[in-house]
């Protein structure tokens, strides 16, 4: 992509296009040689790429959803938090297959509360996506400031960052995040107290961007650094520039594909971590419509004939996270085809 | 090599001072009486008062601190509600709830997550590293398409998803598997292997696909590199290549990656744990964290701390004995 030719014209003379023939024998000859950005090609490697377009297509549908889940329950006619248990039968099971899926309840019916799926479902993506995006903003943004100031500024700074960094990464994430997150809630609120269902998801986010930002910052002092020597931003230096112009107007431009890559491959990450924080019974708790704790609901039936309530919720989170793994796959092959393959 | 460990040892026990530090803030720093918390919701004001008192709340923390790791060093003693219980060195902190040195209940539950782990391990280096150096070999053929397809799928597959599928197909319904569960290898090393294989499988499947992907990338980057060219041009066998030049070569990474899987595993596969109901140390943790059994995390975090430091160094170590082109300093 950097092998592109500057001074490459779209009319360049004949000259020029027999060359591109000899040195791409598979493309036309007659291809007119036009001269791209490395975000143009990336694009175009992208919008050729099939499974690119196909998790493209499946994350925007699951954002639309997530983001419409409101409208949608007005069109269902349904709220997530009705309960319908007048359509269990006597173990608290719902009646009918598979969980009780009908023309009026998609999903069918969660076990116990009677409440429909499909409505539980589309909220809990909801959740799952705000903490996921959230998450994955602060703590990639976090990790681009330590790690841009730890390779720029080098010295003392970057040895304490980097000692941070191996300090954190030290701490067992699970773990600490089990014991923490449970902390907080009774520092903040009396036992016995309802802890809101905002305040949760704020501290969840809070701990996921805390433990999130260590392999961003390595990836771009590791950036940073290989950049830093550079003859612009030499020169950038010689015209005077200080500091914060150097770091955020001539380094973050060049090393943004690197951290859109990151980005991408960490809200599947997070959207994972936050249904397993909430199948542990950490996470999300009721009455917070959330799909990892649907799961965590679910599991407890899976011994009963009627398992739909345990599959259902955990197949949509594995094809989110498939989805947003196979996004985030085909970005980084996209803007760096060396990288992986 | 000496010089380099003793560096690393230092390091590595400031880290581990400052993770326990934290630690202790978070736990005893917080505003609610720790007592409160410690001693549940159906406490009286008196035994608050003596859980405080034994745990030395009313001191300040520095001195707190202090006797903590006077107690992991020398081992100390705690009153329990007018008795005197004994934690030896080292002590981790004593459990007000179950009524015991939590190093008890750590050395209950660690055999099990022990147990998952190591045969896990063996699942997916194995699994995964064979079917990466197979891929890679066959690069661009159907099995590599197949194989690295299947991956992609499995590395998105959260452990409760395959282990939940895994426990309606071959335990609720066929009945194939026994529901999973722990015995001392010790006691009956074949009931020990057949309650553990559905952990094993599910977090073995899991990592496969993560380890083959990466020893697929690694091989086929090792097999452009001059020494392979250089062994082809004189006339090895493709086999002896493969296996001898290419294998070693790029197996070295996964060494590391292996090793600090290792480390962040010990400390509690939590969510395997609890999908199979095995009282391993972080499912102990998760319900310690439940009934609000603080000292237990604390301990928890700790030990899984110290897995990952230390895992960290030998890890290091190792690989300056498999990669001859690595100098320690």
């Amino acid at each position: 992509m950097s092998n592109t030719p500057a001074a490459a014209d779209s009319r360049s003379p004949g000259t020029e296009d027999t060359a591109v023939a000899v040195l791409q024998p598979d493309t036309t000859a007659a291809k007119a040689f036009v001269g791209r950005s490395p975000g143009q090609l990336a694009w175009l490697r992208l919008k050729r790429d099939r499974t690119a377009f196909g998790s493209a297509i499946t994350v925007a549908v699951f954002i639309l959803v997530a983001l419409l889940a409101p409208v949608i329950s007005r069109l269902y006619g349904m709220t997530p938090t009705a309960g319908f248990s007048d359509k269990l039968n006597f173990e608290g099971l719902p009646v009918g297959y598979l969980g009780g899926i009908s023309g009026e309840h998609w999903l069918g019916l969660e076990a116990g509360s009677g409440r429909d799926l499909f409505m539980q479902l589309i909220f809990g993506l909801r959740t799952s996506l705000i903490i996921a995006f959230a998450a994955a903003i602060i703590s990639i943004a976090l990790g681009v400031v330590v790690g841009i100031v730890s390779g720029y500024f080098g010295g003392w700074v970057d040895q304490a960052l980097t000692w941070l960094t191996d300090f954190m990464l030290a701490f067992p994430f699970l773990v600490f995040a089990l014991a923490i997150i449970p902390i907080i809630n009774t520092a903040l609120y009396d036992v016995g107290e309802e802890v809101p269902g905002s305040f949760r998801i704020t501290v969840i986010i809070a701990v996921f961007a805390l433990f999130g930002w260590m392999t961003t910052a390595r990836l771009v002092r590791g950036q940073v650094l290989s950049l830093r020597e550079r003859e612009y931003v030499e020169a950038a230096r010689a015209a005077g520039a200080g500091s914060a112009h150097i770091l955020f107007k001539q380094l973050l431009p060049n090393i943004w594909a690197p951290i859109l890559v990151a980005f991408s491959l960490a809200l599947p990450g997070f959207i994972a971590a936050e249904a397993a924080l909430s199948f542990l019974n950490i996470g999300v708790v009721e009455p917070t419509p959330d799909l990892g704790r649907l799961v965590y609901y679910g599991r407890q039936w899976l011994g009963t004939p009627d398992w739909a309530y345990f599959m259902i919720p955990a197949t949509a989170v594995f094809v989110v996270v498939l989805a947003f793994n196979l996004l985030g796959d085909s970005l980084r092959d996209a803007l760096d085809p060396k990288a992986g393959k | 090599m000496l010089r380099f460990l003793i560096k690393r040892l230092l390091l590595a026990s400031t880290t581990l001072v400052a993770i326990s530090i934290v630690t202790f803030l978070l736990f005893f720093a917080v505003p609610t009486s720790p007592a409160w918390v410690m001693c549940g919701r159906n406490c009286s004001p008196e035994r608050i008062a003596q859980v405080e008192q034994s745990l030395g709340l009313d001191q300040p923390i520095t001195t707190q601190y202090t006797d903590f790791v006077k107690g992991v060093f020398a081992g100390r003693t705690f009153d329990d509600a007018g008795t005197i219980r004994e934690c030896d060195a080292p002590c981790l902190g004593y459990s007000f709830r179950s009524q015991e040195p939590v190093t008890d209940s750590l050395a209950r539950t660690l055999p099990v997550t022990l147990s998952i782990v190591i045969g896990a391990m063996v699942v997916f280096l194995t699994v995964g590293i064979g079917l990466g150096m197979l891929a890679a070999l066959r690069k661009g053929s159907v099995f590599d398409r197949v194989a690295i397809g299947a991956s992609v799928g499995f590395a998105s597959t959260q452990t409760y998803t395959l282990g939940g599928v895994l426990l309606l197909v071959l335990v609720y319904s066929t009945g194939i598997l026994p529901n999973p569960s722990y015995t001392p290898i010790t006691e009956n090393p074949l009931a020990w292997a057949s309650g553990l294989l559905l952990p094993w499988i599910t977090l073995g499947l899991i990592n496969s696909a993560l380890y083959a992907r990466l020893s697929r990338a690694q091989m086929i980057e090792t097999l452009t590199e001059d020494f392979v060219r250089t062994a082809r041009a004189k006339g090895l066998p493709a086999r002896t290549v493969n296996r001898r030049h290419a294998l070693r070569a790029a197996i070295t990474p996964l060494v590391t990656i292996a090793g600090v899987d290792l480390g962040s595993y010990l400390g509690g596969v939590v969510i395997t744990e609890s999908v199979f109901s095995l009282n391993g140390i972080g499912r102990a943790a998760a319900d310690a964290v439940a009934d609000l059994n603080l000292p237990l995390v604390m301990a928890t975090v700790l030990v899984a701390a110290f897995f990952i430091v230390t895992m960290n160094i030998i890890v290091d170590m190792l690989y300056a004995v498999i990669d001859p082109r690595v100098r320690l300093g």
